[in-house]
């Protein structure tokens, strides 16, 4: 089980911000558990940011990426009331989608 | 285009598969792309990263912005922001030169999207991040080293 992704976006003088905070363990797969064996890998590799159906960010990610991942990033357009749409797929086939109505 | 990519992953793993598949016109040279830019995350050094990429020797370039803290007390969250004024910016790639796997992210910037972004990547200990750039079609870069105090990979 996933939990949502944070998602806030507001719109200002043509360029919406998104700010995102997933939530997904990133674990790199060289971790050892309290009895010595390794934690399996267990990370994002895939995400996608939409505004409506347009695709404003694509990114492929490996076990580096911090755990809960944090993103902010920036596109013209958008208008408040519009959706803004995170999907992530990860190493395990785990996926999610989450979106919010930019402000 | 995912069911395509699905399909793909279950025929069997493998580039050599991604090759066949593009040249039977069974997937597209984009999903050929994303194949080859995962073998990236799969290299061990930087320099190896950086031939996974087909990137070469980048050019240094003062128009990439990477602001991250010199010295951080925990390595596993280092706040980097990122900002190219290259202009045609098309990709984002960034590289933590001593964790096990250096490559943390590649970032695509669609038409319309800016070259500015903030995030947070595992730093396993003291060593340069590279901000790599494709932008026209060419790579750029630029490194800055990073101190931290409990490394983040663990």
């Amino acid at each position: 089980m996933t939990n949502p992704t944070r998602i806030r976006a507001t719109v200002r003088d043509g360029i919406t911000e998104v700010r995102a905070r997933l939530s997904h363990v990133m674990e790199t797969g060289m971790r050892k558990n309290a009895a010595g064996a390794l934690i399996p890998a267990h990370f994002i590799t895939d995400l996608t940011v939409f505004n409506n159906d347009r695709v404003v960010l694509s990114a492929q990610f490996g076990p580096s990426v911090s755990a809960n991942p944090y993103l902010v990033f920036k596109f013209r357009g958008g208008a408040p009331g519009e959706r803004v749409r995170v999907s992530w797929t990860d190493n395990l086939g785990e996926s999610r989608n989450d979106e919010v109505a930019i402000a | 285009m995912n069911h395509q990519r699905r399909q793909a992953l279950r025929a069997g793993g493998g580039l050599g598969l991604y090759a066949l598949l593009t040249a039977a016109g069974l997937i597209t040279p984009e999903l050929a792309q994303a194949a080859q830019t995962r073998a990236g995350f799969d290299a061990h050094t930087l320099d190896a990263v950086l031939s996974a990429l087909g990137a070469g020797k980048p050019a240094a370039s003062s128009d990439i912005e990477l602001n991250v803290p010199d010295l951080n007390d925990n390595g596993a969250a280092v706040r980097l922001g990122i900002v190219s004024r290259l202009p045609k910016t098309e990709q984002v790639a960034i590289l933590i030169e001593k964790n096990p796997s250096p490559l943390a992210a590649i970032f695509t910037i669609p038409e319309g999207t800016l070259a500015d972004l903030q995030t947070e990547v595992k730093v396993s200990e003291s060593c340069p991040i590279h901000v790599l750039v494709k932008a026209g079609g060419r790579f750029y870069s630029v490194r800055k080293d990073v101190q931290v105090t409990i490394g983040g990979c663990g």
